[in-house]
């Protein structure tokens, strides 16, 4: 080979990557952070609720919510904007660390509950005598961090190695996805299975033995989730930025190319499904106490492909994209369900298909400089 | 002491001391008829890289490959052509692992049983293959489609922290200027023409640096300056590496075997003739089947 190279001139390259951001994504990034943990706690504590500057609480537990959302759209764009895996079943993973969150906080409600019993109310109500062998690990705080992460982790590695090791592709992977998410809302839908029901858990009280629905708490959880997002975007961003990132994207564009290159895409594509449903796990288990109820719904095929909306709106494969989206299109939910409740479903079709039509690269594909190479 | 028994001597304290594993019936060494067996490393000092036995592949009674024998020499640049459907790209994905023969034999040197192995082992043992429809990763550069092809350890973790080193580089800077897309390093690859997206490829290819360099239809769509700067570039690599090249364009057929080399005719999923391109071209049969239609 470099027999036939010796070219009298040969050219330096250097790739076209440095830092891990821009210095504006930096000053953003930064920007972000300063909102989060110091104006918007100013905003609402700070400030008596007369005044003008106020942030009400309503607000603040909107941004909440949706900041766990733009944490899952963050999780779809790994998987799908940049490997090209399409999931309709980040909803389970979402519910999963909710679930787990809950059960958590069902236990810390104690004997403040309705039936002032030490089991948690629906199973009073359904005449169970001791908990369930899956509750076992529930009143540790502790253990229930590590669950948050492991169940969906180690759900999402089984699923994902059996559908990968078969080459599942495409629209018959998203068609699972979609199935195994459906059946385990079935399942949590049963009162056997010991997750409430239809009714899910809520009423909960406290959190570390600290109530749940102080203003504190409820900041405290604001920041934390805030601080998550930014963790996981700037962690989204490493990973986009390596070399690993660059083969996700090359199996996206041309699976058979990664494998007769002599990568194995198995490892690849489980390894970033497995990450992507720990994200949507941690986003699921920081929403259950700022919402304060977790049911089957969160796992509805309805719920699923909502996330997938909000990376397309936002705009795929551009990580920023995605939180853009969670935020345009659930702030857009908030206003619409207030004021035209019956026209929310159209306008989320119709904004669907206006991105798709004319938005391939979503609403941030709007601002992105259309640089010579990259059109 | 003589010298033997000292270093036996030496040997048994070894073992003792754990540095060492005991002899066994063959004195602890390997059968090796007399030269060093190396795991994953092809072995061609019985001259032949590629070894195909009696390969048989069928598709709901439809036989692609029909008894097909095929061997090829290391260092050698073989011509296979042959008519649509005689099988020639099902030959490509028997010998990458892209499809599992109903019976026979390929094996990669005299040691390495390649029926074995998946797609991704095949190719990181040294055989590189370039698709028919050129096949690059679209919305990356074209310097990133070259770093992804670099010889470098495969698995996730050392993707995850891998960086370029100045030696990396200059080989890449070295390709892009053997494919003529050094002032397209930064590139998006799919605003390529044709022609380039196959060069591309063919770079990707060297990239990896493979001993057997698989190549179904490198030139189509090239234009006629891209495809005589091809064949030399096939013809510089022959020796150093082995290539197989399927070609329908006579005139580049010709160009490489510069009337010298063997060619392979395919028909049916068997080899119908073999010879230099004159012959082949003047044999009844080749001309029945394939040239003179």
């Amino acid at each position: 080979m470099s027999a036939v190279l010796n070219t009298p001139f040969v050219p330096t390259v250097k790739p076209k990557r440095g830092l891990l951001l821009g210095p504006k994504s930096w000053t953003a990034v930064m920007a972000a952070l300063v909102t989060i943990v110091v104006l918007v706690p100013l905003l609402n504590l700070g400030l008596a609720p007369g005044n003008a500057f106020h942030l009400p609480d309503y607000y603040v537990g909107l941004i909440g919510k949706i900041m766990c959302y733009a944490i899952c759209a963050l999780a779809m764009d790994l998987i799908w904007g940049y490997t090209g895996i399409l999931s309709l079943g980040h909803g389970l993973f979402f519910a999963l660390g909710g679930y787990t969150m809950g059960m958590y906080l069902m236990r810390q409600i104690g004997r403040d509950g309705n039936y002032q019993s030490d089991l948690p109310d629906f199973m009073v109500f359904l005449n169970w005598k001791a908990l369930p062998w899956h509750w076992a690990l529930s009143d540790s705080f502790i253990w229930t961090l590590v669950l948050v992460i492991v169940v969906p982790a180690a759900i999402a590695f089984v699923f994902g190695f059996f559908a990968f090791r078969s080459r599942i592709k495409g629209v018959y992977f998203s068609i699972i996805t979609q199935a195994m998410t459906y059946a385990a809302m079935l399942l949590f839908f049963r009162n056997e299975t010991g997750f409430g029901g239809n009714n899910g858990f809520t009423d909960f009280k406290r959190i570390l033995g600290i109530g749940i629905t102080l203003p504190t708490t409820r900041m405290f959880l604001f920041v934390l989730t805030g601080l998550t997002l930014i963790g996981f975007y700037l962690m989204a961003r490493a990973i986009v930025n390596s070399k690993y990132g660059r083969v996700l994207q090359a199996i996206r564009d041309a699976e058979t190319r990664v494998m007769f290159t002599g990568y194995d895409p198995l490892a690849y594509k489980l390894s970033i499904w497995t990450l992507s449903a720990v994200m949507c796990g941690v986003a699921g288990a920081l929403y259950v106490p700022q919402v304060g109820i977790i049911n089957p719904g969160e796992m509805s095929t309805a719920a699923g492909i909502e996330m997938a909306i909000w990376a397309a709106v936002g705009g795929r494969a551009s990580l920023i994209g995605p939180i853009v989206g969670a935020f345009f299109v659930n702030g857009a939910k908030s206003w619409f369900t207030q004021v035209f409740p019956e026209f929310w479903l159209y306008f989320l079709g119709a904004m669907f298909i206006a991105v798709t039509l004319f938005l391939p690269h979503g609403i941030v594909g709007l601002f992105k400089k259309k640089s010579e190479d990259r059109t | 002491m003589t010298p033997e028994l000292m270093e036996a001597g030496r040997h048994a304290l070894d073992v003792k001391e754990g540095r060492a594993t005991p002899f066994g019936e063959s004195g602890g060494r390997q059968a090796s008829y007399g030269r060093i067996v190396q795991e994953d490393e092809v072995d061609v000092a019985h001259g032949a890289i590629l070894y195909l036995d009696d390969i048989t592949v069928s598709f709901d009674g439809f036989k692609a490959l029909n008894k097909l024998s095929l061997s090829i020499t290391a260092g050698e640049l073989r011509c296979i052509i042959g008519p649509n459907g005689a099988g020639k790209t099902t030959m490509m994905d028997v010998i990458t692992g892209k499809t599992r023969p109903d019976f026979g034999k390929a094996f990669f040197g005299s040691t390495i049983d390649l029926l074995r192995l998946r797609e991704n082992a095949i190719a990181q043992i040294g055989i590189g293959r370039k698709f028919q429809k050129p096949t690059v990763y679209e919305q990356l550069s074209v310097f990133e489609n070259l770093e992804l092809a670099l010889k470098a350890d495969r698995r996730v973790r050392a993707a995850m922290f891998h960086r370029l080193n100045g030696e990396e580089l200059d080989r890449i800077g070295e390709v892009l200027l053997l494919i003529h897309l050094k002032d397209s390093a930064q590139r998006t690859a799919g605003l390529l023409s044709h022609g380039q997206k196959q060069w591309l490829e063919i770079g990707m290819l060297l990239m990896q640096d493979p001993k057997l360099l698989l190549l179904d239809e490198p030139v189509a769509g090239m234009t006629d300056e891209e495809t005589e700067r091809t064949a030399e570039l096939f013809l510089t690599l022959e020796g150093k590496h082995s290539l197989v090249v399927v070609e329908h364009d006579m005139k580049f057929v010709d160009e490489l075997t510069q009337g010298r080399k063997k060619v392979t005719v395919l028909h049916e999923g068997s080899v119908l003739a073999e010879g230099l391109l004159a012959d082949v071209q003047n044999n009844q049969k080749v001309v029945e089947v394939y040239l003179g239609r």
